[in-house]
């Protein structure tokens, strides 16, 4: 199965800066094991630009569809055989990037 | 009750959860192994009463399920074929050596699985492992059928969509797993023992045999874990009262009032057994086989002043290493108000004030002890907070007598 795997920071209390390293060596291993597919960080929320043609006219507006306090600061994708996998390479991704993760399967 | 009826009752109590499992196992899906197991035991209460019962009841009723399953599958597939994709893909996976293999177990695990939300691993467990009907368990925790529906269907969905595989936890992550488990069956019998809500028995009597009849299956899936052995002889030292536990008038019985001549023996016996089994083992105890050796003591004394307040003393404080919550501590107060008296006491469940302020029990420790150190207005305070609190109605009847009683 795949899993959209989120990173989630808090903008009142952001996780430390200092994570690339683990990050990166998880990747690593990711990747050795089989379950990465894609792998991305994301810029500043305050970079977003949100289109909307549903109208008849194009409507493009400045930042985030959603202003909240936490937010998508990076994303993954991986393939698991099952819930239990992801959750436990969750677990171990929560830890490299000191923030939340959410793990969402796709349809 | 009839003996084909009779049977049928007996043989959903045994084969309900063996052919829920081994359904779900085949197909790969929870929703088709419920609906099959629901409609073979329609068919046996038909079919039995017409031709007796079967030889062998579990057999048939896991064949006759699977009949009514593939049927399922048939006409679903014909429309859509992305299903038939999904059954197929739930395969058996190598498990962990060591671990007791059973269908069953498989099903526990899934349905109290932790991406489940607490309430929906409660539902799913009654529903898939005990077999209630959706309108019992609607009954159970006081919601509408449909919302209890809705939250089967969802966490069904849930597991599909998610992922949430059906099969053993591995090793490393049984002990943690095995844990969640115990806690949903914990608070089905809890939730039996103090029933809530203006218009349930104050005992459910219901629950309480559901949950132990289900502790008693882990109990056996898995005889080497300590905190199953635990739950199950806190489960039934605790069921052992109930039948003090309710005066005639229908109020709650404190411990010390309760008429221990009318306490259920035979669960004492088999509790006090499981207790000493697992002291005999040598293996620090975990906090459900702490709190039945609690309960052990208590069911020991012939009444309140015979209780060994400094062994349950001493079991609070061992417990409290292993749960240092603080409901703990409050009930740790209660041996500490017989070993070194209620003044002693009061100042430890003050200190709780801020935690658990909205906690009924709170307010009911802090009455009593008020009441024992002649504090009567203190003592109508906090009554009447205790009683703002409390949803049982034998408990509030009780609170009411109490504070009456003040001077």
């Amino acid at each position: 199965m795949r899993y959209l795997v989120s990173v989630i920071d808090d903008k009142e209390n952001p996780g430390s800066t200092d994570r690339q390293p683990f990050i990166s060596e998880f990747n690593d291993r990711l990747i050795a094991e089989g379950y990465w597919v894609f792998a991305g960080g994301l810029a500043d929320t305050d970079a977003a630009t949100v289109v909307d043609s549903r109208g008849e006219q194009v409507v493009i507006s400045d930042g985030p569809f959603v202003e909240s306090k936490e937010y998508l600061a990076g994303v993954w994708v991986w393939e698991c055989p099952d819930l239990d996998v992801a959750l436990k390479l969750a677990t171990e991704a929560s830890k490299a990037c000191d923030r939340k993760i959410e793990v969402r399967p796709f349809q | 009750m009839s003996d084909v009826e009779e049977a049928i009752t007996r043989v959903h109590h045994e084969e309900w959860a063996r052919v829920v499992a081994a359904l779900t196992r085949r197909f790969g899906d929870l929703d088709i192994a419920e609906e099959a197991a629901a409609e073979a035991f329609a068919t046996a209460v038909e079919r039995w009463r017409a031709d007796g019962v079967p030889p062998n009841p579990g057999a048939w009723l896991t064949t006759t399920a699977n009949h009514k399953a593939v049927d399922r599958i048939r006409r679903e597939t014909k429309r859509d074929d992305k299903h038939k994709e999904a059954l197929m893909t739930h395969d058996a996976q190598s498990e962990p050596l060591g671990v007791i293999d059973d269908d069953r177990l498989r099903l526990i695990f899934t349905c109290c699985h932790p991406a489940l939300a607490v309430e929906s691993r409660l539902a799913l467990t009654l529903r898939m492992v005990g077999g209630l009907t959706m309108p019992e368990i609607a009954r159970a925790f006081l919601v509408a059928e449909s919302a209890m529906g809705q939250r089967i269907t969802r966490a069904k969905a849930k597991i599909k969509a998610a992922g949430i595989p059906y099969r053993l936890p591995s090793a490393e992550d049984l002990p943690e797993r095995v844990t969640g488990v115990l806690a949903v069956l914990y608070l089905v019998f809890n939730e039996g023992y103090l029933a809530t809500g203006p218009d349930t028995d104050p005992v459910r009597q219901d629950l309480t045999a559901e949950a132990i009849r289900l502790t008693r299956l882990i109990r056996a899936l898995l005889p080497d874990n300590g905190e199953a052995a635990g739950l199950l002889a806190l489960m039934l030292l605790i069921e052992a009262r109930r039948p003090a536990r309710v005066s005639s008038t229908g109020e709650l019985v404190s411990l010390a009032e309760q008429d221990r001549g009318s306490w259920t023996t035979e669960l004492i016996t088999e509790g006090h057994h499981l207790v000493r089994e697992r002291l005999a083992t040598g293996v620090p105890p975990g906090r459900y086989q702490i709190l039945a050796a609690i309960n052990a003591v208590h069911t020991s004394a012939r009444d309140m002043r015979d209780t060994d307040w400094s062994q349950v003393l001493a079991l609070y404080n061992q417990l409290i290493r292993v749960d240092p919550s603080p409901i703990v501590h409050l009930n740790r107060a209660i041996a500490v108000a017989e070993v070194d008296g209620p003044d002693v006491a009061l100042a430890a469940v003050d200190r709780l004030e801020p935690t658990l302020t909205g906690y009924h029990a709170y307010h009911v420790t802090r009455a009593d002890l008020l009441r024992r150190l002649g504090r009567s207005r203190d003592a109508r305070t906090a009554y009447d907070q205790a009683i703002a609190l409390a949803g049982n109605t034998a408990e509030t009847a009780y609170l009411i007598r109490r504070r009456d009683q003040l001077a």
